[in-house]
């Protein structure tokens, strides 16, 4: 399959439709089912306890209280735990970080496992892990980027951001006319799908069969048989539906392997679900971040330099710094660019990828820094940006595979109303008095691709069956990825029958770093093609098909029917092809990747740009985002509607960043103290009024054979620092700390 | 010691043993009753996604105890309506693509059933919007779910205007 296309291609009548959700119907009846909803018997509930401290040891548990608690089967501690085959530091499986698994009695972070409980039923378990009451011997914990001095990040590999630096950095500093020296922070988050990590696991023999969220079937099996010491063909991983991910159900998590581990000891399926406050530890977050950034431009307000100093937490045990400062390159036409990383290494949880790992924090420190100089400069912040315009990546010169971020900027502009903008802050307020304020901010989301494969198998009735082991955690990949099958095979989206979430399946490579419907969209797409290539061969060596003799001609399949390319008078229905060989079903196999030689020529990003006005209550500091557009270029958009919700739920996230979410840590004991849905708060439907999203039309010919990008992380993109300015704008108050919140209004 | 209690489930008398008096009607419905369709999202009251309705009225089951409900009447997302008879709620999130990951969306579509019954208006979507804040949606789905409350309530009160006359 050719990576790039002269001409964006022509494509069949299902993709761009607004189809509705092909999983509807089961997800409004309850039909739709999640791994907690699993419950084998004989199973047995697991629960774990959670260190209730952040830095120390365990000392002592009181096994005998759990033990003898009716129901409870088995307490298994450092002291008692089964042997696991592989090692827990293990890094071999890409994404993965080392995992607690009740190796010693060392306590890392607060919510680490120190013992598992098993039991008939839940309540039992649940009273034996709190029975156990740990003691422990207590060391002064280290949770905030003040606790500790930062350290260089190694540079290389997964969660090691390297440093990059483009142009003279000292001279660009050198030729501001006028230029800022600004610290931004922002606050650790934790990603809190919905659905808590849960897995149900029964062994039979060495093969082991979950029920578990996964965004990455093929490196989920992976981990799991290295842990177990089993072949990874032995496990098996049913996912239909994950109930959210966010970046943080790509591997396997500790506990999970816990449980995994449980069942085995036993010889009984275990079902093990993490409770909300557990979801704040183990299973990986958004560190936090403090960011310098010096930014300077000429007399014309052109930007001479972008110099993005990032400092990241990460855990005690492992790597991963939050790569914000890479935020600052690809974006903006300066003479230089720096983006640095240092980490903090401290007594949490390892911190991991959530939706828009570096983009979402970088660019809320660099689109408010951005205001900060426009501001100064004396120019509309919009203005600004475009006068900053890269027309090619900025540092390395490569041409954009495709870029319509000026149409973003403009039909977003245009929306919203900007050019009504006062420059003056603190000028606006509405009929009620509020004060009013308008701010912008840029997205900008690389555009990656995995390495996905699919089956696509044509029937004699002319219907199909496609498979790929895609992982749908509400992107739409169930009705999305349909579509493009349906088109590769030239069929109505009905005769298709698409097959996914099991680990059985072709690999359907990663759902994250918004490439999932780019990567296994292009296997399926490959698939189809491959099946349309057989059934030419077929057609044009059959003297009864119309096709025959048209052997070195390329075919296209549309309607149903098999035509050679650029001679419409020929064609053949794809069903009669198949009865008059015999009947019997093709099969056709793709893979989606990208070859690194197109990865190499182009720049590959999706872009955006976000309005956001703001109202802000002048007596009691009370903030509301009362309106947000969003217009986003991200090439072909298989399914508008869904990819309409994506942005949206982007955007909400976007304002949660902005507004809701900090983890807040008690110093004294190193625990989160606001870890539940009460404290850690998230946007409400209340907390969204007056969303809209602009799709601008956008062909990219160098992407991929289908011109997809992504849109699963771009809407948080831009969102933060267009609310952070117009909060500026309302109120005059530039804070350099998110969440931003009342106490930041007062005073 | 084992409790005797009878409730009606889903429109059907049930007799229901309870192992443990600790057992919420989250618990009961999801690990003994097999109804696995009401979700857990915290247990404690935050999240909204194991809202049902007992005696018509939303409640989130992870609060309520099993054993204070003999004699009620409890209305899940499995009796609400069928793949085949779309309850107006269901039909409506589909039609305004009203959820993402789906893992709120029985809790949802219960608080939305429920607040109908309240006698929301639907030409008031700030109502709407307060009216369903106790239902968090990770994903964000809050723009689709506002439209599919406000069209299920519009078409709720049409076809009860209908009935009555
Ligand atoms: S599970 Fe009951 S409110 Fe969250
Ligand atoms: S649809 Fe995923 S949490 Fe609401």
């Amino acid at each position: 399959m050719p990576d790039t296309l002269a001409q964006p291609m022509r494509f069949g009548s299902s993709s761009g439709q607004p189809v509705t959700r092909r999983d509807g119907i089961a997800k409004v009846t309850g039909d739709a089912d999640y791994a907690a909803d699993h419950s084998p018997s004989g199973m047995l509930h697991a629960v774990y306890a959670p260190a209730a401290i952040a830095r120390g040891r365990v000392t002592a548990m009181n096994t005998v209280a759990a033990e003898a608690h009716p129901g409870v089967v088995r307490v298994i501690t450092p002291a008692n735990r089964p042997a696991l085959q592989g090692d827990p530091a293990d890094k071999s499986v890409m994404f993965t970080f080392r995992i607690e698994v009740l190796q010693d009695d060392t306590v890392r972070y607060a919510g680490q496992p120190v013992a598992l409980v098993l039991a008939e039923t839940l309540e039992a378990a649940t009273e034996g892990a709190r029975l156990l009451d740990p003691q422990y011997a207590v060391e002064v914990p280290r949770v905030t980027l003040a606790d500790a001095e930062s350290e260089p990040v190694a540079g290389q590999g997964f969660g090691q951001p390297a440093d990059t630096t483009h142009g003279d950095v000292d001279a660009g500093h050198a030729a501001a006319a006028r230029s800022v020296d600004v610290t931004y922070t922002t606050a650790a988050q934790y990603h809190n799908a919905m659905e808590p990590h849960a897995i149900v696991a029964q062994w039979e023999g060495d093969h082991l069969s979950l029920d578990v969220p996964t965004q990455a079937f093929a490196l989920s099996c992976a981990g799991y048989a290295r842990y177990f010491g089993i072949p990874a063909e032995n496990v098996t991983i049913r996912c239909p539906y994950l109930g959210g991910g966010f970046g943080s159900k790509a591997i396997p998590a500790g506990p999970l392997v816990l449980a995994v581990l449980a069942a085995r000891d036993v010889g009984r399926p275990v079902k093990l679900a993490l409770t909300r406050k557990q979801m704040f530890g183990p299973v990986g977050h958004r560190g936090a971040t403090e960011q310098r950034l010096r930014i300077g431009a000429d007399g014309e307000g052109r930007l001479s330099v972008i110099d993005h100093d990032n400092v990241a937490e990460t855990s005690t045990f492992d790597d991963f710094v939050e790569p914000a400062a890479n935020a600052s390159q690809g974006l903006y036409a300066a003479g230089a660019l720096r983006s640095r990383h240092r980490a903090v290494r401290l007594d949490v949880g390892t911190p991991g990828p959530m939706r828009a790992p570096g983009e979402a924090s970088g660019s809320a420190a660099l689109e408010c820094a951005m205001d900060e100089l426009a501001e100064a400069s004396g120019i509309d912040p919009l203005e600004f940006r475009l006068r900053n315009y890269a027309e090619t990546e900025p540092g390395t010169g490569r041409p954009y595979s495709s870029k319509a971020l000026r149409d973003c900027y403009l039909q977003g502009a245009e929306r919203f109303g900007w050019s009504g903008r006062p420059s003056a802050p603190g000028t606006m307020r509405d009929a009620s008095g509020l004060l009013t304020g308008w701010g912008m901010g840029t997205a900008l989301f690389p555009a990656p691709m995995f390495a996905a494969q699919a089956r696509a198998t044509l029937k004699a009735d002319g219907t199909a069956l496609v498979e790929t082991s895609a992982a749908d955690m509400g992107q739409g990949a169930w009705t999305a990825l349909a579509q493009i099958a349906a088109d590769s095979l030239g069929l109505p989206l009905d005769a298709v029958e698409f097959r996914a979430g099991h680990s059985s399946l072709p690999d359907g490579g990663v759902a994250g770093g918004s490439g999932h419907t780019a990567t296994a969209g292009g296997a399926l797409h490959a698939a189809g093609l491959d099946v349309v290539r057989q059934l030419g061969e077929i057609a044009a060596a059959d003297p009864e098909s119309p096709l025959h003799g048209a052997g070195n001609a390329q075919f296209v399949a549309r309607d149903g029917r098999l035509f050679v390319e650029g001679d419409e008078g020929r064609s053949d229905a794809l069903a009669d092809i198949l009865v008059r060989a015999g009947g019997a079903p093709l099969t056709g196999t793709g893979r989606g990747a990208r070859a690194p030689e197109a990865a190499a020529a182009h720049a590959m990003y999706s872009h955006g740009a976000v309005f956001a006005e703001v109202k802000v209550d002048p007596d009691l500091g009370q903030i509301r985002v009362s309106r947000l557009v969003g217009a986003f270029a991200a090439g072909r958009i298989i399914n508008p509607k869904l990819a309409e919700s994506q942005l949206f739920g982007g955007m909400i996230w976007g304002v949660s960043f902005a507004l809701h979410e900090e983890a807040k840590f008690d110093r004294r004991t190193g625990r989160i103290m606001n870890a539940d849905f009460a404290g850690y708060h998230v946007p409400v439907n209340a907390d969204v009024p007056g969303l809209e999203v602009i799709m601008v039309h956008e062909d990219d010919p160098h992407v991929n054979p289908l011109g997809v990008k992504g849109v699963g992380e771009i809407g948080i993109v831009g969102t933060v620092g267009a609310i952070g300015n117009a909060i500026r704008h309302a109120t005059g108050r530039r804070v350099r700390r998110f969440p931003i919140r009342i106490e930041g209004m007062l005073g | 010691m084992p409790l005797s209690m009878t409730l009606t489930l889903n429109g059907a008398a049930r007799d229901v043993v309870l192992d443990d008096p600790r057992v919420t009607l989250l618990d009961l419905l999801r690990e003994r009753l097999d109804l696995t369709g009401t979700k857990k999202g915290c247990d404690r009251g935050q999240c909204g996604a194991c809202t049902v309705l007992v005696n018509g009225r939303r409640v989130n089951s992870c609060l309520t105890l099993a054993a204070t409900l003999d004699g009620a009447e409890v209305t899940t997302i499995e009796g609400l309506g069928t793949a085949a008879a779309l309850h107006p709620v269901q039909a409506a999130f589909i039609e305004h693509d009203g959820f993402q990951c789906g893992y709120c969306t029985p809790g949802q579509i219960m608080s939305a059933a429920g607040l109908i019954s309240e006698g929301l208006d639907a030409e008031d979507p700030e109502r709407i919007r307060e009216g369903m804040s106790g239902n968090i949606c990770r994903c964000g789905a809050y723009h689709g779910i506002t439209l599919a409350v406000q069209e299920a309530a519009r078409r709720m009160a049409a076809d009860g205007q209908e009935d009555a006359a």
